[in-house]
């Protein structure tokens, strides 16, 4: 079977990659949607959704619109999410190469750093690390990558151990390769599978850890996001639910699609290693 | 390796973790921007410039980065967390006065998610493919992916302002002087929901984990064998595969011990539990440093020791490691 075919045999995963494109649609297409900026008092503060059809989602305590602001979340949410992952990606894949690729001291000494990462509290190191540095959507950039490598880091060493000893590997030590171009040229590409199932899920997770540092009130203070939203929205939860509400079934429905897209390119990347399914 | 070896290496490798992070604590307050003694002090304005000066003489922020390191590490070492100037209290009262509760809130989710994702998970594997099976696999998909902090708003307003069923926030009746028995259940009343949202997202892990372990186990040789020796099935789920398949389980919940502890951060948040996640918020908006890095470093140290007892059960669970 190809990676297709591997891939649509996972309804799952068909549902969460159209809802996938829909998001991304929307971040595409969000300045034209919604050409003016969310943060602007529209109209009456606290009108309730699904009554005029200019605020479908109604709109917040200051009379910002809520669809507006929704749409312009998903392309922060999705921005941070994926560069954040690229952030953990850069620091996790050279550790774990030269970790697996030199075994010995270096191996201990950066599994060591490793397991220290893995041990603190990552979320409370986010909050410490964006506190600390005064929120921006760098510093929250930064936060992210640096609490989420470790796996990465765990997942190519392991992978690296393994095809270090193959052949080719050997053949291309034996004609005087440099040792970079060796783990980048041979032994790199063959770790990009299991990478690219772990990546995705990390975005997935990345959004999640985004929008609870906004929530808290962590976010970029000249972005609107999802999380800022459902926590400015939370005093008033009784008398104007969907402030919060709407928000957060963004990010569900957004953490959702990653996940499911994560689990169906598992099944087609890693035949080996798809969970056990009758 | 003994009993006794193990412990005292996982100890000292605990040791080891919470130096580091104290070095990290050390180093976090010199990048945030300003003056070190103005971020001790709190945000620019609170504290006059006497009282700078006598924190710069305090802990040597005048001398060289290797003594301000020394002065910093003996204060921890001492249990010493510093000096929150915004409440006029040492950090290490401030946060032990708040730890009970997050221990308590943590530790009630931690079993929840532990027992209910586990039963979940192994009725989901006995069911492989039918309908129980897919109601189970689906809600705990939905809810892996939820924010934890949006369920427990829409947790809040639902069971606990639209309905009335348990209190809105906070860890007791105030003004009620409940005493014995009165008063721990007026604190489990408010502690009900708060432990169902945290324990809520690790239910739906454990679950997921416990079925894709159960059914990798059941397909292992061992299985086969106990098949074909005849044994009844119900035996064979509980005794062979439920008890081999609970070890990865284990693993995780160790690993999970962090996000434990940050999810009360946001659960705390909401319901207004006297913990310190709540505590570390309430930092975040006072910009006291102080507190927050001291929340931090007693976090870690929770997660550390949770990590030992965890290997420590491991060791007791695992049929093939023999118990000394």
């Amino acid at each position: 079977m190809g990676f297709m075919s591997r891939f649509a045999a996972n309804k799952g995963a068909l549902v969460g990659l159209v809802l996938l494109i829909a998001l991304l649609a929307f971040a595409v297409l969000g300045p034209w949607l919604y050409p003016t900026s969310p943060w602007r008092m529209v109209a009456r503060p606290f009108t309730a959704p699904f009554v005029t059809d200019r605020f479908l989602l109604g709109t917040d305590t200051l009379g910002r619109d809520v669809a507006a602001g929704l749409v312009h979340g998903t392309r922060i949410s999705i921005l941070i999410g994926f560069v954040s992952t690229l952030v953990a990606l850069l620091i996790g894949v050279p550790l774990g190469a030269l970790a697996g690729y030199f075994g010995g001291w270096i191996d201990d000494a950066l599994m060591r750093i490793t397991e220290f990462f893995q041990t603190i509290p990552s979320f409370a190191l986010a909050i410490v690390l964006v506190a600390v540095l005064q929120p921006s959507i760098y510093s929250i950039v930064l936060a992210i990558g640096i609490v989420s490598w470790p796996p990465v880091a765990r997942l190519v060493r392991g992978e690296v151990l393994s095809l270090r000893t193959r052949e080719y590997v050997q053949a291309a030590i034996t004609v005087g390769q440099s040792t970079l171009r060796i783990i980048f040229s041979q032994v790199l590409p063959n770790t990009v599978a299991p990478i690219i199932v772990m990546a995705s899920l990390m975005v997935a997770s990345a959004i999640l850890l985004e929008s609870s540092l906004s929530f808290l009130g962590l976010g970029d203070p000249n972005l609107m996001t999802w999380g800022y939203m459902v926590g400015a929205g939370r005093t008033r939860l009784m008398d104007a639910w969907w402030i919060s509400f709407f928000p957060g079934v963004a990010i569900f429905l957004t953490v959702l699609a990653l996940n499911l897209v994560g689990e169906g390119l598992n099944d087609a990347l890693n035949p080996r290693l798809s969970r056990g399914r009758e | 390796m003994g009993m006794a070896r193990f412990l005292a290496s996982r100890l000292l490798k605990g040791v080891v973790v919470l130096f580091a992070i104290a070095v990290l604590n050390f180093f976090l307050i010199r990048a945030a921007p300003g003056d070190p003694a103005a971020v001790m002090a709190g945000e620019a304005g609170a504290a006059d410039a006497q009282f700078l000066q006598q924190l710069r003489e305090q802990f040597g922020l005048d001398r060289s980065i290797p003594y301000q390191l020394g002065v910093y590490l003996k204060g921890y070492a001492t249990l010493d967390l510093g000096y929150s100037y915004r409440q006029q209290r040492s950090v290490a009262a401030v946060v032990g006065e708040r730890l009970p509760a997050t221990l308590l809130l943590t530790g009630a989710a931690f079993i929840i998610s532990l027992a209910l994702g586990s039963l979940l998970g192994i009725l989901a594997a006995a069911r492989a493919g039918r309908w129980s099976d897919s109601l189970i696999t689906t809600a705990a998909l939905v809810f892996y992916a939820t924010p934890l902090f949006w369920i427990a708003l829409m947790s809040q307003i639902v069971f606990a302002l639209k309905l009335g069923w348990v209190p809105n926030v906070g860890y007791e009746t105030i003004g009620a002087h409940y005493t014995g028995l009165a008063r721990a259940l007026d604190i489990a009343s408010h502690l009900v929901l708060p432990a169902l949202t945290l324990g809520l997202f690790f239910t739906a892990l454990y679950a997921r984990m416990m079925r894709a372990s159960m059914l990798e186990i059941a397909g292992a040789d061992f299985i086969k064998t106990a098949r074909a020796k005849g044994l009844r099935p119900s035996v064979i789920t509980r005794r062979h595969i439920a008890r081999n398949a609970i070890l990865p389980i284990v693993t995780l919940a160790g690993l999970q011990a962090g996000q434990l502890v940050g999810g009360a951060v946001l659960t705390e948040t909401v319901f207004a539990w006297p913990g310190i996640g709540r505590l570390m918020f309430e930092a975040l908006v006072q910009r006291d440093y102080a507190v927050l890095l001291g929340v931090f470093f007693v976090c870690s140290a929770m997660v550390v020791l949770f990590n030992i007892v965890t290997d420590l059960v491991y060791r007791v669970a695992d049929p093939r490691i023999e118990a000394a």
